[in-house]
């Protein structure tokens, strides 16, 4: 059961704005489907090991050898606010 | 002419540029003319001229590409507003191989934003619609290339599968949908949805020009570190029996629990009659923790998406809503107009599932279950080739029907989802019709076992004899 404030906790961790009818349709809804994957509970999975990676993969290392990169306007062509070769962002302490 | 040139599947097309009875242009120019006039909003975006002349093995035979490919210079906007108008300075890896083996870029094709949904309604661009009924969803996430090689406005596409996104909407829409094994194709360049699952693949009007798709698309790729060498050769698929193959069905996943339909179970026991007419044997097998892999998807699915798209915070690419706000205002606020519902409540989920606390109850938790249905699988491949299951349980439903209810529209993967965790290979077939709507039939077998899966479903294609070219444009 979700209900407000945790939608609001979940919301700042995920920095997503919620509008207030959001945040009461989103509390139903993940209720809702939370409830139906806790019928996962229902499994006995002692001493069943996580699979996070179904393809076996060692360490994939590369040769650590120069390789030509993209070039900085073009990396920058498409940033909202391009400055002096980096992205420009507001001020973490603004507003 | 242009109605016979586009009869031809693609391989028949390359064949015939090949022994110069048909120009590559031409064949552009017929499918970019039938792409402008496209009224099934299949296409967010169509190509001008070719990037690739008649030459390689692809010959000139355009291809239509899910939007959540990154292409170089291309509109790639995986369906969502936060990406509008976004054009990457480079291409994704089966993408580039495609345009190198000699196939043109035709459009890109619509989808469900950032591939999450099942009936491609959860895209910005307005939803596609099915050919076969176009009061009807074509099935998603990649519903977009589903419908374009149905109505034949495209000779073939890709897509890409994460819980069913390439086999579902293939069965919706009465078409091939490959879903490789997990690695097989690079995954570079694809805009992430959850990193452990997705999967691109080709969609195609029948299993031969699957093949052939699908043997430009592989490789180890220095770019993804998932992707691996395929282990063999690819060829056509030439198989006319099934003697000696054995068929298991999946008890959880064809029975009454997965809501399959009945015309749906009808047109799958006719399919299973056919295969044992083949030669195949067939029994009942267990994929006992297969009835969760739905639960442990919509865990394991959304905390990957969660953070995945953190990347999306109006930084370097796409949406910024900013005015007078601090950078966590700008983040929250480019975030809430960029993204739509059911991304927004995918996120939700995921974080919320990764949190401290709940962490090892419900992510954890999935990736147990994730556990126990891969060795589901190997249990059940010690006994049979492969699995065989209806794709979707239900045929293509209405628009609309199941936007306002999030677990119906997740029921959609009941099938498909299994396969997915276990990162192994299947396919989707149309086997006949219900109600005048195409019903999807799936093999799934080992990992890399993708050749052996082509040459079946290539034997069983041709005992089914569908001819989906009623719902051509």
């Amino acid at each position: 059961m979700l209900d407000r404030a945790a939608v609001l906790h979940v919301a700042r961790l995920a920095r997503l704005e919620l509008t207030d009818e959001e945040v009461e349709r989103m509390a139903g809804e993940l209720t809702k489907v939370l409830g139906y994957v806790e019928k996962l509970g229902e499994l006995d999975l002692e001493g069943v090991q996580p699979t996070s990676h179904v393809v076996e993969v060692t360490d994939a290392l590369r040769a650590d050898e120069p390789r030509p990169c993209l070039p900085v306007e073009v990396v920058l062509a498409a940033a909202p606010d391009p400055v002096a070769g980096g992205f420009g962002v507001p001020s973490p302490g603004a507003g | 002419m242009s109605a016979e040139l586009i009869e031809l599947t693609a391989a028949a097309a390359a064949e015939c540029v090949h022994a110069r009875e048909l120009d590559a242009a031409e064949l552009f120019d017929a499918y970019r003319e039938r792409a402008e006039a496209d009224e099934l909003n299949a296409f967010t975006w169509v190509a001008e001229s070719p990037s690739a002349d008649g030459a390689g093995d692809l010959a000139g035979v355009p291809v239509a590409v899910k939007d959540l490919f990154c292409t170089e210079g291309v509109p790639s906007q995986a369906g969502s507003r936060i990406l509008e108008g976004y054009r990457p300075p480079y291409s994704a890896t089966v993408v580039r191989q495609l345009v190198d083996a000699g196939a043109p870029l035709l459009a890109k094709t619509n989808q469900d934003e950032f591939a999450m949904g099942s009936s491609t309604e959860n895209s910005a661009f307005g939803p596609t619609l099915n050919p076969w009924d176009r009061a009807r969803v074509p099935g998603g996430s990649s519903g977009g290339s589903a419908a374009a090689v149905a109505a034949g406005l495209a000779p073939w596409a890709i897509g890409t599968d994460t819980g069913g996104s390439i086999r579902q909407p293939a069965a919706l829409c009465g078409i091939v949908g490959l879903k490789p094994t997990y690695g097989a194709c690079s995954r570079y360049g694809m805009i992430a949805f959850a990193s452990s699952l997705d999967q691109a693949g080709p969609m195609t009007r029948d299993v031969t020009d699957a093949a052939l798709l699908f043997r430009h698309m592989v490789g180890r790729d220095r770019c993804d570190s998932t992707s691996v060498e395929f282990p063999e050769a690819l060829s056509m698929p030439k198989r006319d029996d099934l003697t000696g193959l054995r068929l298991g069905v999946p008890e959880e996943l064809v029975g009454e629990e997965g809501g399959v339909e009945p015309g749906v179970r009808a047109c799958f026991d006719h399919t299973i009659a056919l295969a044992e007419r083949l030669g195949a044997s067939v029994e009942p097998c267990r994929l006992e923790h297969a009835p969760h892999a739905l639960a442990a998807y919509y865990l394991i699915a959304p905390a990957e998406a969660s953070a995945n798209l953190a990347r999306f915070d109006g930084v370097r690419y796409g949406l910024r809503v900013d005015g007078d706000a601090d950078l966590i205002t700008m983040y929250a606020r480019t975030r809430a107009a960029g993204f739509g519902a059911e991304v927004k409540r995918r996120i939700m989920l995921g974080t919320y599932a990764l949190s401290s606390g709940y962490y090892d109850a419900y992510y954890g938790t999935a990736q147990k279950v994730r556990t126990e249905i891969y060795e589901d699988f190997e249990r059940a491949f010690e006994r049979f080739d492969f699995v065989v299951t209806p794709t979707s349980p239900w045929t293509a439903f209405e628009l609309g029907a199941k936007t306002d209810d999030p677990l119906a529209m997740y029921m959609n993967d009941f099938c498909t989802v299994p396969m997915s965790l276990a990162g192994i290979p299947a396919i989707s077939i149309p086997c006949g019709l219900s109600d005048g709507l195409p019903v999807g039939f799936q093999l799934a077998g080992r990992a890399f076992s993708e050749a052996r899966l082509l040459d079946a479903a290539y034997a069983l294609e041709q005992a089914i004899g569908f001819d989906g070219r009623r719902a051509f444009a």
